[in-house]
Parts: structure tokens; C-alpha cells; sequence
């Protein structure tokens, strides 16, 4: 399927380039609406590789890329069920979301994310499973795991360390402060930082780029420089698991979904 | 260096064009989610343009708490 326009995002195929848009108001929460359109691009993803060279993740929505995984619907979700069907339930989701980021991780495209504004948890996880990232200047990268007793879920601390320092890692991690872009490209997470709004059309210059090899080579190039650390990410599940099935995470969640404070993301 | 009064007035200029509110109506004790009417995001927005205009580096928790104009530019001033 060339193009599909969903109720969470959209991806259009031309020119040897696929550009997948989320638009999940209010900033792309990444949901289980979101995981099944994610999906469902994945099942598609195998016809768009033999004829094209570059993929685009971006955000339609002037909130940014993304804030994350979507804690009100994880909150309201398991005040409906005792605890260990809520974690089965967790697991189950974790599962689900590893397959397909391990998917786009992995794709034999070049992946580019064009980001704006922010870029929190589960979206800054997102963001990770591309090659190259493009940031306009006011992008901003978070981890706020910790402060609900948890710790990002969807791939994003093997996968930063599988780009960055350890050290910059253990500061997003453990302080769970946000960096912006300028300083996501001095860390090496950022390729390029680009004018406010302008993202996007940097991005597509870029992917217009990598149409010009032979798209084995890339591929190839590809697979060896960037390995999938596939035992750290089922660690995290397990990690991750563990953690939800206290009782200060429920808390968190609470706060966080009743907080209207300026600072949400920090305790 | 910069003295924490220019720092200040740099800060209100900043907010006043960002937030299209008019400039002489600010002032340094000012809280500025209650003047602004600054959301969340917005507040991250505002962080990210003084990282920016200043060169500098905000921690959030640096921030987090601090409402007014003028104990915003001390704590940018601390990283000048």
C-alpha cells in the first residue's frame, strides 16, 4: 500500500522516499490506536522497501513529534483491572511496540525523523530507531520515566547508548531533564540542527540524497554500523515489567495524569 | 558579562515578541505563566528560546518552580 490515511498518522509514497506523518491529537501519545496503525504500517513496510530508497517520520502537529507513550489511556486503562492483568496487559502492549520499532530500526530504507518541539519518552524512543535525525532548534529530547518509577520502555536506553555516551545517557536517565536540540547535535544524537519549522523540508533534501546509491550498499552499510542490541531491549521489557508492578507507579501515573503544573514530566 | 538588569530586559524583550505580548506591560517581578497565560508546553517553548538566545544550558529542575522574570535571569546569569 502506497499511501493510507489513518486516524493516527498517515504515510504517502513518491520519489523513492515514504513519508510516514503522525497526527494524533493533542501530540502524538502513542497509544494502542497508534500501535495498530504503526502496525499496519509494518505490514506494508516490505512492498514500500523494494522500490524505495528513504523513509521520513514527522509530525503533523505544531505540539512537536511526540510526548510519549500515551500515560492516560495506560492510567484509565488499568483502574479497570486488577494488578496482574494490568501488567499482563503492560507486557503484552511492550511487546507489541518492540516488534515494530525493531522493524523500522532494522528496515533496509534509510530513516530519517524530521523533529520539532517535543520529543518525550515513548516519541524520543520512537525518534531513536531512526539512522538520522533532524532537529529543528526548538526541539527538545526528554526521558521522564523516572519520575513515574519507570524507566523508558520502548527501546530508548539501548538504543540512545547504541548512538551516544554512556554518561549522557545515565544524565537524560537520571536527572530526567530535557536537552534541546543544539545539544542533542554537540552529544551526537542530532545530525543536523535546522531553523525553527524547517525540519521536514531538510529532511527531504536528505532523503532525495540517499535515492542517489544503490540501495544494497546502503543497506548493507546500514546493517553493519547499526546492530540491533536485541538483548538489552528484552532486558528493558523484563526491567520494565518488574518496575510496573509496584505500587508507586500507579501513583505516578495518578499525579502525572492529574498534574496541570507547568513541569508535568518532572516530580 | 552582562549585568542582571540587561539579561532581565533581554528576557521580557524575548517573551513580549514570542508570545506577542506588548512589552511595556512587563515587568521583571512579573509571574510570568499568570501574565503570559503560559501553558505547559509553552513553558518548555519559552526554555528552549532563552537556551537559544542565551547559549546556555536551563536543567529543568534549575527552573522548575521559578516564576518570575528576575529569578529567571539569575539563573541564566549563574550560566553566562
Amino acid at each position: 500500500m502506497d499511501d493510507y490515511k489513518g486516524k493516527t498518522l498517515s504515510w504517502h509514497f513518491a520519489n523513492g522516499v515514504v513519508e510516514l506523518a503522525l497526527h494524533r491529537a493533542p501530540a502524538n501519545e502513542i497509544g494502542l490506536a497508534m500501535l495498530e496503525e504503526l502496525e499496519q504500517f509494518v505490514a506494508a513496510l516490505p512492498v514500500l522497501e523494494g522500490k524505495a530508497s528513504a523513509l521520513i517520520l514527522h509530525s503533523e502537529l505544531k505540539a512537536g513529534f511526540s510526548a510519549g507513550a500515551d500515560l492516560r489511556e495506560l492510567y484509565n486503562e488499568a483502574q479497570t483491572m486488577d494488578a496482574a492483568s494490568a501488567a499482563k496487559g503492560v507486557h503484552a502492549f511492550l511487546e507489541r511496540i518492540h516488534a515494530v520499532l525493531n522493524r523500522i530500526d532494522t528496515s533496509s530504507l534509510t530513516t530519517i525523523a524530521a523533529v520539532h518541539n517535543i520529543c518525550f519518552g515513548g516519541g524520543f524512543e520512537l525518534a531513536l530507531v531512526c539512522d538520522l535525525m533532524i532537529a529543528d532548534k526548538m526541539a527538545r529530547f526528554c526521558f521522564p520515566e523516572l519520575r513515574l518509577g519507570l524507566i523508558p520502555g520502548f527501546g530508548g536506553i539501548p538504543r540512545l547508548k547504541r548512538d551516544i555516551g554512556n554518561g549522557v545517557v545515565r544524565d537524560l536517565l537520571l536527572t530526567g531533564r530535557s536537552i534541546n536540540a543544539t545539544k542533542g547535535l554537540a552529544v551526537g544524537l542530532v545530525s543536523q540542527v535546522v531553523a525553527e519549522g524547517e525540519a521536514l523540508r531538510v529532511a527531504r533534501f536528505t532523503a532525495a540524497q540517499t535515492t542517489k546509491f544503490d540501495r544494497g550498499t546502503s543497506a548493507a552499510a546500514k546493517q553493519f554500523i547499526k546492530p540491533l542490541p536485541a538483548e538489552e531491549l528484552r532486558r528493558e521489557i523484563d526491567i520494565f515489567c518488574d518496575l510496573f508492578t509496584r505500587p508507586a507507579v500507579m501513583e505516578g501515573l495518578r499525579k502525572f495524569v492529574e498534574n496541570t503544573g507547568a513541569h508535568p514530566y518532572l516530580p | 558579562m552582562k549585568t542582571i538588569e540587561q539579561t532581565t530586559d533581554e528576557i521580557l524583550n524575548l517573551a513580549a515578541t514570542h508570545f506577542h505580548f506588548p512589552r511595556a506591560e512587563l515587568i521583571a517581578t512579573d509571574d510570568f505563566y499568570k501574565k503570559l497565560g503560559i501553558d505547559s508546553l509553552q513553558a518548555l517553548e519559552l526554555l528552549t528560546r532563552l537556551e537559544n538566545h542565551f547559549g546556555v544550558e536551563l536543567p529543568d529542575y534549575e527552573v522548575q518552580g521559578v516564576s518570575d522574570f528576575h529569578t529567571l535571569a539569575t539563573r541564566i546569569q549563574a550560566r553566562l
